[in-house]
């Protein structure tokens, strides 16, 4: 007996916005994961994602600048801005010689594998994005800065690639704003391949008001010797899921993932990696800091997987979390994959209070017990983006953490 | 300076006793030492002059300069100018040494209105104490506590002391974990904050802190009580006979 799947409000929305085919078919035969889809056990999307609103018909060219200067820039970043869901190139910055760019509307998407729902709704919603490459040996101190602001309850979706030669090194920073109160929907995927022994800094900054929804996907792929960093801070937004799948495919790589993700009360934010270590002698070191307040509810899903031939890899994972409601509520879900015998590989979960005992030294210092709570909050998180060279860039952070905790601690 | 009077401490979570009628009284000026076995309710007796909240007082009464110190919150007591210098300072990862002294420096001034001390003026006098104390600025811009050896840390708490000017202050096994050029330094600290308006409990195992810092006087602590008190020469006595005979005497 086959049942007709009874679609939801979402994907009658989403299959009336059908781009592509395959993905209409799709998402008819399917719909969208439940808790019972292992990638999205804690993340119900079909469940969670109650509607989709329409994709932005026109952007008003005279609102953008204005609408853009309402945010602090993070750091001197050469800005190519997005606005609900369209490029902006009027407000673009010069890009460097070594960069170059194009913009594709209407990018077509391959809907993906049955469990991504994320490059299913990219496919069949649509996306716009710009292609990005970076020629071998371009060297830059000053990152590439692509924002994307909503500001309207709009379907926002974008589809990046990014190639980087060999020994470059460069930033990007990847920031996502909209103000609270907007009801958007950003679908953001993005492509990116790391040439060999290219240094690499790839930032995710996900600042999206209390109404908004945000489904990330960055695909990563790494060639010899090369060394990627992703930073991932997650301060904002309703309902949010940050994939991060990395292929490490060339021996001497090294990926680095340091990421925050401040829930607040009536948040949910999932962040969700996949690292397959191809090869052999490759490292990853993956460090999460979570703090959850209110009612809000966490979800940290690290797959690490090793390859047969992938001797010698070394692959580390942490993830540690701060519950300071009684309703906070966070899933971490550590899950190793190893089919090498000869790795070292290792995951630690853990989810806590404050320390009493810290606490009690700060106190006995002086320090009243509200601040030395929000020190100790503050501690826990900032360390993590101790090393950032670029101090502009870590002081907006640090500054966009302190501004989340004075508002939800 | 502080009077502690029949004091009873049980631990909160499963209710032993620890200190069992414990008098004492120690003047504005005065050093006053403890001495005693391990297990005799030394450091408990410090953590609840500072307020941890993992004890509970049942009976006796502690007056602070003649307020029941008992009723104030650990941030409290520290702004009333009571200090004390941990057995094990914590290490608190993420939170700049630096910072961490100008957040209880200036939280104990706006507890005691008084003015904030601006940056320059802050690190004027943090650079003036550490000096003393061979305390590099290198060192406060770490992480507080977090991979000093066991003398920076307490050099560290000196450095506090220094920086808060209690008049009350604690020193708990202070010597523990010290070499002998370490301990001069710790001890030479505490005395430059020796004076007539400061009093210090000063808790040991060993006389040999207290060649160091001379105390004025010496309180034996058994089983949860003082049970001989004397000068300076009684810490001698403990040196070379031990505890037992002082003890025995009590008995």
């Amino acid at each position: 007996m086959n049942v007709a799947l009874k679609h939801t409000a979402a994907e009658e929305t989403l299959l009336a916005m059908g781009n592509s085919a395959a993905a209409i078919a799709k998402l008819q035969a399917i719909g969208l994961p439940t808790r019972r889809v292992e990638a999205w056990h804690y993340t119900d999307l079909r469940n969670l994602l109650k509607t989709v609103p329409a994709a932005a018909s026109a952007v008003d060219a005279g609102k953008v600048e204005a609408s853009f200067n309402t945010y602090k820039r993070l750091t001197h970043a050469t800005r190519l801005p997005f606005m609900n869901g369209s490029y902006i190139p009027a407000l673009a910055d010069e890009t460097p010689i070594g960069v170059l760019v194009s913009y594709d509307e209407a990018k077509s998407s391959d809907p993906g594998a049955d469990d991504d729902a994320i490059g299913l709704i990219n496919s069949i919603a649509g996306s716009n994005g710009l292609s990005l490459n970076i020629k071998d040996g371009t060297k830059f101190d000053k990152p590439i800065g692509l924002a994307q602001l909503v500001d309207d309850n709009v379907y926002c979706g974008t589809n990046h690639s990014v190639a980087i030669g060999k020994d470059a090194k460069i930033s990007i920073i990847e920031r996502h704003i909209s103000a609270d109160g907007i009801a958007g929907h950003a679908n953001a995927i993005t492509n990116l391949t790391v040439g060999e022994n290219s240094e690499v800094l790839w930032a995710i900054v996900q600042e999206h008001g209390d109404s908004a929804t945000h489904l990330g996907q960055l695909n990563i792929t790494l060639a010899q010797n090369a060394k990627l960093t992703v930073l991932a801070l997650n301060c904002g937004g309703k309902l949010v899921r940050q994939e991060i799948n990395v292929d490490s495919n060339g021996e001497g790589a090294h990926l680095e993932i340091l990421g925050v993700n401040l829930v607040g009360d009536g948040s949910h934010i999932d962040v969700t990696t996949r690292l397959s270590h191809n090869v052999p002698h490759t490292t990853a070191n993956e460090t999460f800091r979570n703090v959850v307040t209110g009612n809000g509810k966490g979800v940290f899903q690290g797959q690490i997987k090793v390859a047969q031939p992938a001797q010698k890899t070394d692959a580390q994972m942490a993830c540690n979390t701060l519950l300071l409601s009684d309703d906070a509520d966070f899933s971490a879900k550590p899950e190793l994959e190893i089919f090498a015998d000869d790795v070292i590989c290792a995951h630690g979960a853990t989810v806590t209070d404050i320390d009493e005992d810290h606490l009690f030294y700060l106190r006995a210092r002086g320090i009243p017990e509200t601040d030395a709570r929000a020190l100790l909050v503050k501690a826990f998180v900032d360390e993590i983006f101790d090393d950032l060279e670029d101090e502009t860039f870590k002081d907006a952070l640090v500054g966009l953490i302190n501004e989340w905790l004075d508002n939800n601690g | 300076m502080i009077e502690i009077k029949n004091l009873h401490v049980k631990i909160a979570e499963d209710g032993t006793e620890i200190i069992k009628g414990l008098n004492l009284s120690v003047e504005a000026g005065e050093v006053a030492a403890i001495m005693g076995p391990n297990g005799s309710g030394k450091s408990t007796l410090s953590y609840v002059l500072a307020g941890k909240s993992d004890y509970e007082v049942t009976e006796g009464e502690v007056l602070y300069k003649g307020k029941n110190l008992l009723e104030m919150e650990p941030d409290e007591r520290a702004a009333e100018g009571v200090f004390l210098a941990f057995q094990y300072p914590m290490e608190i990862p993420g939170v700049a040494t630096m910072n961490f002294l100008k957040a209880a420096m200036n939280s104990q001034r706006k507890a005691r209105g008084e003015a904030e001390f601006t940056t320059p003026d802050f690190i004027k006098k943090v650079k003036a104490a550490a000096g003393g104390l061979g305390i590099s600025m290198d060192m406060l811009k770490r992480a507080l506590n977090v991979g000093f050896s066991g003398g920076e840390k307490k050099r560290a708490e000196i450095l506090q002391m220094a920086l808060l000017e209690p008049t009350l202050c604690v020193l708990d096994e202070t010597d523990s974990g010290l070499d002998i050029d370490a301990l001069k330094i710790v001890s030479d600290g505490v005395n430059a904050l020796r004076s007539p308006d400061r009093a210090f409990i000063v808790i040991t195992h060993y006389q040999r802190l207290l060649e160091h810092i001379v105390p004025d006087s010496v309180h034996v602590l058994h089983e949860g009580r003082i049970i001989q008190s004397g000068d300076k020469d009684l810490a001698l006595h403990l040196e070379e006979n031990g505890y037992a005979d002082v003890i025995a005497n009590a008995a």
